[in-house]
């Protein structure tokens, strides 16, 4: 037994986390600024830190994920980081010439209160911002919020460099939320058959999925450009995927720019995916091509085809709010029950999101923000489920309660194929049923005694 | 096969050169003194290198900080304390890598290494002051698990608010009576690298553990294992080895340890060092505290664990255990020399490069040697002077700003408990005849001549030295792993082993040798271009008849 002190019995907790189902904001904030093109990520506080959160994003991509790091030592932390600060800006753009450094705060730099802006005006009217070079900074203390607020925050960032002309240009801002480059691609391709022109931010597709050729490109080919964010105060409207992730940075497009936002769930799923692509080819005014509905199609069959293994199967599941949002809802839809939902970011509207989504549905729904992983087991504990959906550290609890797991989220340490095929709009709809009822059968083939072993399901 | 064996020739003070040209001054003029070309070996000063100095900022480190190297490193593979981590939850989280420290808690041990416990600190923590959470937390924590042990660790912000964490530990010890609770000021800022951790690490294990359990533990030839820390299971390996040979290990400082292992140290009968860096001012408190000599030992490598074996057996100096050690050798020993035979015709003549660690560098050479493949470029993440250059050069370290923050502690041998294991004659009679306690030579020494020694090797040299050099393989971490990959050259960590091993004692080496020779001749590095871009000419001279 792996968790094998972890006792059934539940006992309130007021002070210790065990298990998070979170981790902190500058890991976020670094994945964000790696979908910039040309940008390195920046570290301002002790090296630690981004060493932790290269390493995390290394072993989740299995791509190489540069990063620089203001290296705090003692002094830095008792006199201020602005000294680290400049000297690491213009060693960056001496050594490694990105075209953007985007700069996060650590817990320690925002305790001793460093201001980037003020530290980044500095370092241009010294010289050490080449022309036609950027810097973005956000705040990102690891005490408030989590790696979503984080990535949240950067986002926001990004969205602050729209320079808005004046004069419309014709394309929409999609802000797809903290998911795979896969994923960003699959938005991309969606919105390029819908044929509506698109700047999506962060994208890290063509970034963190390159190919082995020989070459290492310390920037590589993808991302979003500087000039395509400038023009992003310019777009006629703003598509931001998943309240937690990015809201804020299309809210702030809409209040300073003008750019109308409509915040809507990630399209994981059926029904998120028809509401995305509702709203895109509602901004922008086009009609919905057939392809789009086959591939639709295509999901209902699989969903109506397979629907006895799904149904009233229960799940438990943990990770980030607006992934878990969609997720819930993708499985209700398919009469599955997803019976624990666990994050540990905070936010008010999540627990109620949830119940609403399982309201009038045969089973309850325990769920909490602001929890562990911990707690879920203790549930689990108390009255099992047929299938775990989550990150891998969810895979003790597989073990121990012998229950499969679908590794979905983040960070996927253990397994492959995350980052090259998509699980948001139709086919990656497709591509989680598959793989959940892989899952299932896999398990009645193992479980089920010879004399109904089936070679048909 | 990817690549042919090839000479590889160089000048060291060109690709020097090339690796600072594009430096700012400052950073050229730095960086110039912690690479080294090993070439006056024999000469009376040997070149000296800059190591265990500040990362510059802004330049894409290796390095990782002092909390990593305390929880970590140290005290991570220590199944049965419970570690809590105070701080906001990242840190944390990151820590909690678990089974890469395997251990074997038994049906009914206590094992809390799957577990990650995190005061999770708030804004309002920050703020107000977190010792009021830690104290509960404390408590919680045995409330749920009754552990013998609860160690708690500082993360950057709570240096910074100044909560006073030995003091709750302290309080917490007293109020529960039969846990032990101590705290580690392991803050990641203090210090230049991990190495600083694992210090504040050893300082805290050896005060508020070592000493305690009273009672000798049964067993002959009692040793400490210092420095070994069972990535992927190296240690159970090492056991395996020393059980056969009648060998009794006290305790392993810190893989797959126990509580009641450290509480132990004091009864063994020599300290075994492994990882020089992280560990060489344990072994000498435990000489000067309780009387136990020490030596640097190297069980990576089938011929370094032989000789580590030896060395162990002539201090005891005992007939029985020396012919036994021979016996175990001799039985070991033939699978190895097959296995190596066979990967020799296909690894002779290749080249490696080696940037891990503060003693890994050095002994993961030695398995490269009996592969017969070389080592172009060496080098140690967070080593000091004393790992390259050999002990000698202790004393005239200079201690500056970032070192005299980590305390040192100060010993004195214990009015019960101190045993001079050897008289002073046995002692002499032994360094007489050859045998040398407390020494290490370094990293340096066992380099070749012109081979080029790097400190604190960033993303931009290693990438440069891979381009310039075109090593078959080289080592590093996770961090660097697919930099390297791109640039068609396999990268192998020696933190993690890229979840294998184990690599330690005689069937680790034949681990080893089979995975670099997966690694060096694996076909996929031949895929890299595609056949039209071999050959894109062909394309126009191309006629269908």
């Amino acid at each position: 037994m792996l968790l094998r002190h972890t006792p059934a019995e539940v006992a309130d907790r007021k002070a210790l986390a065990i298990n998070p189902a979170k981790t902190c904001q500058p890991v976020g904030a670094m994945y964000a600024a790696l979908g910039i093109h040309g940008c390195l990520p920046h570290s301002h506080g002790s090296q630690g830190c981004c060493a932790y959160h290269r390493s995390a994003l290394t072993r989740h991509y299995k791509e190489p994920v540069s990063a620089a790091t203001s290296s705090f030592t003692e002094g830095a932390s008792v006199f201020g980081g602005q000294a680290n600060l400049l000297q690491a800006i213009n060693n960056i753009f001496t050594v490694y010439e990105p075209e953007v450094i985007a700069v996060h705060t650590t817990c320690l730099s925002e305790t001793i209160g460093d201001d980037l802006n003020q530290i980044f005006e500095k370092a241009r009217r010294e010289g050490k911002v080449p022309e036609g070079c950027t810097l973005v900074g956000a705040p990102t203390p690891s005490y408030v919020g989590s790696h979503v607020t984080g990535f949240s925050n950067m986002v926001k960032a990004m969205a602050q460099l729209a320079e808005p002309s004046g004069k419309k240009n014709g394309k929409v801002n999609i802000i797809p939320g903290w998911v795979e480059p896969a994923d960003m691609a699959e938005i991309k391709r969606l919105a390029a058959l819908v044929g509506v022109p698109v700047t999506v931010f962060p994208d890290t597709s063509g970034v963190l999925d390159t190919p082995l050729t020989g070459e290492y490109k310390m920037f590589p080919d993808g991302g979003v450009t500087v000039m395509e964010l400038k023009a992003s105060g310019d777009a006629i409207g703003t598509l931001a995927l998943g309240e937690w992730c990015s809201a804020d940075a299309a809210r702030w497009l809409d209040a300073k720019c003008k750019v109308p936002c409509t915040v809507l769930d990630m399209p994981f799923g059926l029904a998120a995916t028809d509401r995305f692509i509702d709203v895109l080819r509602t901004v922008a005014g086009v009609t919905v091509p057939e392809a789009v509905a086959v591939e639709r199609g295509q999901l209902v069959d699989l969903i109506s085809d397979m629907h006895q293994y799904l149904y009233g199967k229960r799940v438990a599941l943990w990770g980030d709010p607006d992934q878990l949002i969609a997720m819930c809802e993708f499985l209700v839809s398919l009469d599955m029950q997803p019976v624990y939902v666990v994050t540990g970011t905070p936010g008010k509207k999540f627990e109620e999101r949830i119940q609403n989504i399982c309201a009038d549905r045969p089973f309850e729904v325990k769920v909490r923000a602001k929890a562990d992983m911990f707690l879920m087991h203790q549930w689990i504990k108390n009255e099992p489920v047929d299938l775990l959906i989550g990150n891998s550290y969810g895979k003790y609890i597989a073990r121990d309660e012998d229950i499969p797991l679908l590794r979905w989220g983040f960070p996927i340490l253990d397994r492959q194929g995350h980052q090259y095929f998509p699980t948001v709009g139709y086919r990656g709809g497709l591509r989680l049923l598959e793989k959940m009822l892989d899952l299932f059968l896999e398990r009645k083939d193992r479980d089920d005694p010879e004399t109904t072993f089936e070679l048909v399901l | 096969m990817a690549k042919t064996s090839k000479a590889v020739r160089f000048d060291p003070a060109d690709i020097k050169e090339e690796l600072l040209k594009k430096y700012p001054p400052k950073v050229a003029r730095k960086r110039a003194k912690q690479i080294m070309i090993n070439e006056a070996q024999e000469s009376e000063t040997p070149p000296e290198i800059v190591a265990n100095v500040r990362t510059i900022p802004g330049i894409i480190t290796m390095r990782g900080c002092t909390y990593a190297g305390c929880k970590g490193v140290i005290m991570g593979p220590t199944r049965d304390i419970l570690n809590i981590t105070h701080g906001p939850i990242g840190c944390g989280f990151y820590s909690w890598l678990t089974r890469r420290n395997q251990t074997d808690a038994g049906e009914t041990g206590e094992n809390y290494m799957t577990y990650c416990f995190s005061t999770d600190m708030q804004d309002q923590d920050i703020i107000f002051g977190g010792e009021k959470k830690l104290t509960a937390a404390i408590q919680e924590a045995y409330d749920l698990f009754h552990p013998k042990g609860i160690c708690i660790f500082a993360t950057c912000p709570v240096g910074l608010i100044g909560d006073d964490i030995h003091a709750v530990a302290r309080k917490m010890k007293e109020k529960l009576g039969d846990c032990n609770v101590f705290a580690f000021s392991c803050e990641g800022y203090k210090g230049v690298s991990q190495s600083a951790g694992h210090h504040i690490a050893n300082n805290q294990v050896f005060t508020h553990l070592v000493g305690e359990n009273q009672t000798p533990p049964e067993g002959e030839y009692k040793i400490n294992l210092l420095g070994e820390y069972n990535i992927g299971g190296d240690g159970f390996e090492i056991d395996r080895v020393l059980r056969k040979c009648g060998i009794t290990n006290i305790a392993t400082f810190s893989g797959n340890s126990t509580y009641a292992q450290f509480a132990s140290a004091q009864h063994a009968d020599l300290s075994a060092v492994m990882c020089h860096r992280s560990i060489n001012y344990v072994a000498d408190m435990l000489e000067t505290k309780y009387g136990i000599p020490w030596i640097k030992v190297n069980f990576i490598g089938a011929e370094a664990t032989a000789k580590s074996l030896r060395k162990i057996g002539q201090y005891f100096g005992d007939k029985a255990l020396l012919d036994r050690i021979e016996a175990v050798i001799a039985e070991e020993m033939p699978e190895v020399l097959a296995v190596a035979a066979d990967v020799k015709t296909r690894t002779q003549g290749k080249t490696a490069m080696l940037f891990v660690g503060g003693s890994r560098a050095h002994h993961y050479n030695e398995l490269f040697q009996e592969m017969g493949m070389k080592t172009l470029s060496a080098g140690y993440e967070f080593g000091h002077r004393d790992d390259y250059e050999g002990r000698e050069v202790i004393p005239h370290l200079t201690v500056d700003a970032d070192s005299r923050n980590i305390e040192e502690i100060e010993v004195e041998p214990d009015e019960k408990l101190f045993r001079a294991r050897k008289t002073p004659e046995e002692i002499k009679a032994l360094e007489d005849a050859g045998y040398t306690f407390k020494h290490y030579d370094g990293l340096n020494a066992d380099m070749d001549k012109g081979s080029i020694i790097i400190d604190d090797l960033n993303q931009y040299e290693a990438e440069k030295l891979v381009e310039l050099l075109k090593p078959d393989i080289f080592c590093a971490g996770i961090k660097e792993k697919f930099s390297i990959q791109k640039l068609g050259v396999p990268m192998k960590q020696l933190h993690s082993y890229d979840s294998g091993g184990p690599y330690a004692g005689f069937k680790g080496a034949i681990n080893f040798y089979k995975e670099i020779d997966r690694l060096v001749n694996s076909r996929v590095w031949s895929y890299l271009k595609a056949p039209w871009q071999e050959n894109p000419e062909l394309t126009a001279t191309f006629v269908w008849e």
